[in-house]
């Protein structure tokens, strides 16, 4: 027979036997969570980039303050991409009734056919009505119009306004369109949407007048990018050309941290995996060696044994594999069907990209973890046929442990491709460990010389933690890691997401006031001051250009990549400030510190940093407002963009540019239901303008929310794999304590006695190794919120009690009612066996 | 498989060696367990190993049938030579020509009786495992128990199971190390009964390792070992 029939058949037998369970169900737990939060965070990373899409209302957009050059659009059609084009202007609507005496200021956006080409239009029949997705755009002579302008004008659906010398009827309420944030900030104004070819008729628009053109173009990745450098050699004086990724660097900062925690959740799952796989093929083997040596015994050889396990664990692999990434892709399904309806997006259908993660999670625990063990059956002596008391082939432990290692490290960091986290959860994971060795070792000698006066189920419990020795510990490292994990994830998992949802406060500001006269600043404070009784935030905003990275003029600096030059070519925003934005972090050099006055230092966003190719001691030229500077770079930071608080890339030092022509950029938070405020204060400060954050906060509340879900979610699959590992540590020692208690029975010792025994044993061990979690899991969870999610984190000093107690009770719990059936069995079946 | 080629080659000795010694370490020095055993043994015949606890008859049984490999002298079983092999080579050497009975029985326990039985003729890849599997099963008085696990067995009845497995691929030689060692009188009788039967029916090589002199003396030899050394 060939080693592969033979592999098929014995693998059989074992899954009828279940000699295989534990094993297989830890390596499918952790192929189920790699593949669902794979699966998700795929299919959520495609709807996140059409989310910033939908917020452009086209993958590329085009912004001028003139008519731009119409060939644009044709060229772009010719190529296969969409095109449409939309212009917006402020212009006064009155009611046609001429006893509505009322009248707005109003943003009208008038859009060609196909607008918008991503994302979507919601419209209402009436105020207050069902919004419903609209089919087109509005027909000409007809206006779809915001419920504020509505409310201003005391109108409703089916009423009629006039826009310079034609009337318009209201046809729809317009609930949400794609908000244009890169494009410029919309203005305060209500708006109204209007059909383009309607809007030489208004005549309100004359060579001169300020309007914004846009022009829309959408189509796959590619010739989007090969567009857009053509669109960007072309383009003119004041014209904008804006791509997805300059879209939502908030959206994709709060998504950014989701699949911080998604991932970390799924590697959790896979660490927790591959240990229980680990210790379950040691069992595996162990309970195997007799049976090997009777093969070799009758005949099988050393590469009979080892193809025979080589083509089993190939049958364990593929057989995970496929069960672990249906069992995902049903799971993500779940994910899917979790997520807040509030999102106006479909997801993208699934992609396979993330299935076959599934096979490579099965094969790398399986070779990593479960291989080691089993290849060792083939060095089993035939001799044990005659001499049962033969000592098992020897392990070496530093290649099994080193190739476990390597490989898992490996397959965190392909997927995090984040070396600080990989080495957070390398040393985080590691020291728990150790810890846990030490522990247990040292419960292991105290009890040795352990000599109670307890009674005889309390001395029998504790003398059989010294007398498992190795076992004992491995046990206690086991528990405490499982126990860990079920702390991290029921209480830390709570207090990290509080305080990432915390990052965005209801009242935290939600409309920036842009271009603020420094001269005018006290006046507008002393109005928010009387009006809302709040005060603004304001930082002050000053434009200018990189000219020199290093000394070297930016015309001939080689940059990394695309984005550095992109960076560079467009004027920047930049802010003077001496303390440093509650949140900013800094990840290298030194912060100039809040009541610097020395010479001029910049600091600088981390990511941008990376593009221009520069580091702290790096210096860099900059022109604002004609007058040049060269500025070392002595920090580098990162941004909180999800927290929505005015941030800028480049932050310069207080002193030297303080006098340099600047206004004011101030954020402020406005209740909903004060927001006609802003109508007196547009009319008190007309150079001011107001750009409304609610959308895009409503979207990265969204994100977040929808994403503390899919976390939680996905924490059951790592909360399953804790299980698995306590299970596995428990039934580690389960033949042993079968054998024992069967034996202690034939000596005439009751049953109640035996499981006190091992109630005493586990609930000791329960008891350290949840000690050791709570230490462990306060550790993890200040670091993670830290240094991995950049969050304040609180210590709970709950976790310590909790640890304790809930240690003492699962794993007393389960331990003794997994073995409880090893007390029951009558011993004649136990001795019988073999 | 079926027919033995050795034996059919004029030559009728099955096993023989030369000057066999056997030394462990030990944590007083190394440790002679078996010392200058020569022996030939013809095909058919019946030999029992007998001698005092510690004598060496297991560490004897276990280099005779490649099981372990001695320090100095050589062992040829069916004229093969198994101290010049690796343990491949010895296996595939067992696979061909030897059965094995042990005291402890080991039956694999995940595996039913047939399954048992059926294990060496699967390894050998030999057609009909089932059939001959059953048959064997049959001539030890177990078909009516062929689904059944070890742990729903009794020990005469396991003992026969495995008698019935180390039949099944016909082989030159059988060794036993103490068969009716864990069995009450009654099976131990009956799987004595049953072990010779089957040596007569096939001409199987009979090598047992035996404490019980009765046993020992329905063997047409007696090595008798004493502190490694044989005596007689
Ligand atoms: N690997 C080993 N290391 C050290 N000593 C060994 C080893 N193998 C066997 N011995 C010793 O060699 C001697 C012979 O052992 P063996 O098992 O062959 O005896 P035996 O005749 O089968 O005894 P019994 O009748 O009790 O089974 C014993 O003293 C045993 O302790
Ligand atoms: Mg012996």
């Amino acid at each position: 027979m060939t080693s592969w029939s033979f592999a098929v058949k014995s693998l059989l037998r074992d899954l009828r036997a279940g000699e295989l369970s534990v094993l297989l169900i830890a390596i499918i737990i952790a192929v189920t969570a790699m593949t669902a939060v794979g699966f998700f965070t795929d299919r959520v990373g495609r709807a996140i980039k059409q989310q910033a899409g939908s917020v452009l209302a086209g993958d590329l957009v085009l912004r001028a303050p003139a008519p731009p050059d119409p060939s644009f659009i044709d060229e772009a059609r010719r190529l296969g991409l969409d095109a449409t084009e939309a212009m917006s202007f402020l212009t006064m609507v009155l009611p046609a009734d001429v006893d509505n005496e009322s009248n707005a200021l109003t943003q009208i956006t008038a859009v060609g056919e196909g607008y918008p080409l991503r994302g979507e239009l919601l419209v209402a029949a009436a105020m207050f009505g069902e919004s419903e997705r609209a089919a087109g755009i509005p027909e000409r002579g007809t206006g779809w119009a915001e419920p504020g302008l509505l409310g201003r004008m005391n109108l409703d659906v089916g009423d009629r306004v006039r826009i310079g010398t034609v009337e318009l009827t209201i046809a729809r309420v317009l609930e949400y369109q794609p908000n244009q944030i890169s494009g410029g900030m919309s203005a305060m104004a209500p708006g109204l949407l209007v059909n383009l070819a309607d809007v030489p008729s208004f005549g309100v628009i004359r060579p001169g007048s300020r309007a914004t053109y846009r022009e829309f173009f959408a189509g796959p990745e590619a010739d989007i990018a090969t567009f857009r450098q053509r669109l960007e050699s072309a383009a003119g004086d004041g014209i904008r050309v804006s791509g997805l990724e300059d879209a939502g660097e908030q959206i994709n900062s709060a998504i950014d941290r989701a699949q911080r925690f998604l991932t970390l959740a799924s590697l959790v799952t896979v660490i927790l995996a591959a240990v229980a796989t680990a210790m379950a093929a040691r069992r595996y083997a162990l309970r195997h060696l007799d049976t090997i040596a009777l093969l070799k015994s009758i005949g099988a050889t050393q590469s009979f044994v080892q193809n025979s396990t080589l083509s089993q664990l190939l049958l364990v692999i593929i057989g995970t594999a496929s069960i672990g990434s249906a069992l995902g892709f049903v799971a993500q399904q779940g994910l899917v069907l979790l997520a807040p309806a509030t999102l106006y997006i479909e997801l993208p259908p699934t992609s396979w990209t993330a299935g076959t993660l599934g096979l490579l999670t099965a094969a790398t625990i399986t070779v990593g973890f479960a291989l080691p063990h089993l290849l060792m059956l083939k060095d089993t002596a035939p001799i044990r046929v005659l001499r049962h008391d033969m000592p098992p082939p020897k392990l070496s432990s530093g290649v099994t442990y080193g190739i476990a290692i390597g490989t898992l490290l490996l397959m965190i960091y392909s997927i995090v491709r984040d070396l600080k986290l990989v080495a957070y959860i390398a040393v985080g994971v590691g020291t728990v460990a150790l810890l846990s060795y030490a522990a247990g070792w040292l419960l292991v000698r105290s009890l040795t010389r352990f000599r109670g006066a307890a009674g005889v189920a309390w001395r029998y419990g504790l003398a059989n933690i010294s007398r498992r020795g190795t076992e004992s510990i491995v046990q206690i490292v086991a528990f405490a890691l499982s126990l860990n994990v079920l702390l991290l994830l029921t209480v830390v998992r709570g207090d990290i997401l509080q305080a990432w949802q915390a990052t965005l406060p209801e009242d935290a500001p939600n409309y920036f006031l842009i271009n603020v006269d420094p001269e005018q600043w006290p006046d507008m404070r002393a109005f928010f001051e009387t009006e809302l009784g709040a005060s603004p935030e304001f930082l002050p905003f000053m434009r200018g250009k990189i000219i020199r990275i290093g000394g070297t003029p930016v015309d001939d600096y080689v940059f990394p990549g695309d984005g550095g030059k992109f960076f560079v070519r467009q004027e920047s925003n930049f802010t003077w400030q001496g303390a440093l934005p509650e949140t900013n972090r800094i990840t290298a050099g030194k912060w100039w510190g809040a009541d610097y006055t020395g010479a001029l230092q910049a600091s600088l966003d981390e990511r941008v940093a990376g593009r221009l190719g520069i580091g702290v001691g790096d210096t860099l030229g900059l022109n604002i407002g004609g007058e040049e500077f060269d500025v070392p770079v002595t920090s580098l930071r990162t941004i909180e963009w999800d927290s929505l608080r005015p941030n800028f890339y480049l932050m310069l030092s207080p002193g030297e540019v303080e006098d340099l022509p600047q206004t004011y950029v101030a954020a402020v938070y406005v209740p909903r239901d004060r927001r006609l405020v802003l109508n007196q204060f547009v009319r008190a400060f007309p150079g001011v303008t107001v750009f409304d954050l609610d959308v895009i906060m409503s979207q990265v509340r969204m994100v977040i929310d929808r994403a503390s879900l899919s976390v939680q979610y996905v924490f059951l699959f790592t909360l399953l794999s804790g299980v698995i590992v306590l299970l596995a540590a428990i039934q580690a020692t389960r033949d042993e304590r079968r054998f024992e208690s069967a034996l202690l029975h034939t000596l005439g010792a009751g049953r109640r006695k035996i499981l006190q025994g091992i109630a005493v044993e586990f609930t000791a061990l329960g008891c350290l190794a949840g000690t050791l979690a709570a230490f462990g899991a306060t550790a993890i969870g200040y670091v993670m919120a830290e240094q991995v999610f950049e969050l304040d984190y609180t210590l709970n000093p709950w976790l310590w009690p909790l640890g304790l107690v809930l240690g003492s009770v699962i794993v007393g719990a389960t331990g003794t009612w997994a073995t409880r059936k090893a007390v029951t069995e009558p011993p004649v079946a136990v001795l019988r066996e073999v | 498989m079926n027919n033995r080629p050795e034996r059919n080659t004029g030559n009728n000795t099955v096993l023989r060696t030369r000057n066999l010694g056997k030394q462990v370490s030990s944590p007083e020095g190394p440790l002679t367990i078996l010392d200058d055993v020569s022996l030939e043994i013809g095909a058919g015949e019946t030999v029992a190993l007998i001698g005092p606890s510690g004598a060496g008859k297991t560490t004897l049984l276990a280099l005779l049938a490649g099981l372990d490999r001695p320090t100095i002298g050589d062992v040829q079983l069916c004229g093969e030579d198994l101290t010049a092999m690796d343990e491949d080579g010895r296996a595939r050497v067992r696979g061909r020509h030897v059965g094995f009975v042990f005291q402890s029985f080991h039956l694999v326990s995940s595996l039913t009786a047939l399954e048992n039985v059926m294990l060496p003729l699967e390894l050998a890849g030999a057609a009909g495992a089932a059939a001959r599997a059953r048959e064997a099963l049959d001539s030890v008085g177990l078909e009516r128990r062929t689904t059944h696990y070890p742990k729903q067995l009794s020990g005469g009845e396991k003992q026969r199971v495995a008698i019935a497995r180390a039949f099944v691929t016909r082989p030159s030689i059988l060794f036993a190390d103490e068969p009716t060692g864990n069995l009450d009188a009654a099976s131990g009788d009956r799987v004595a009964d049953l072990l010779f039967n089957l040596n007569e029916q096939s001409d199987t090589t009979l090598v047992l390792v035996t404490h019980d002199r009765e046993l020992a003396g329905r063997c047409d030899r007696i090595i008798e070992l004493e502190a490694g050394r044989m005596v007689s």
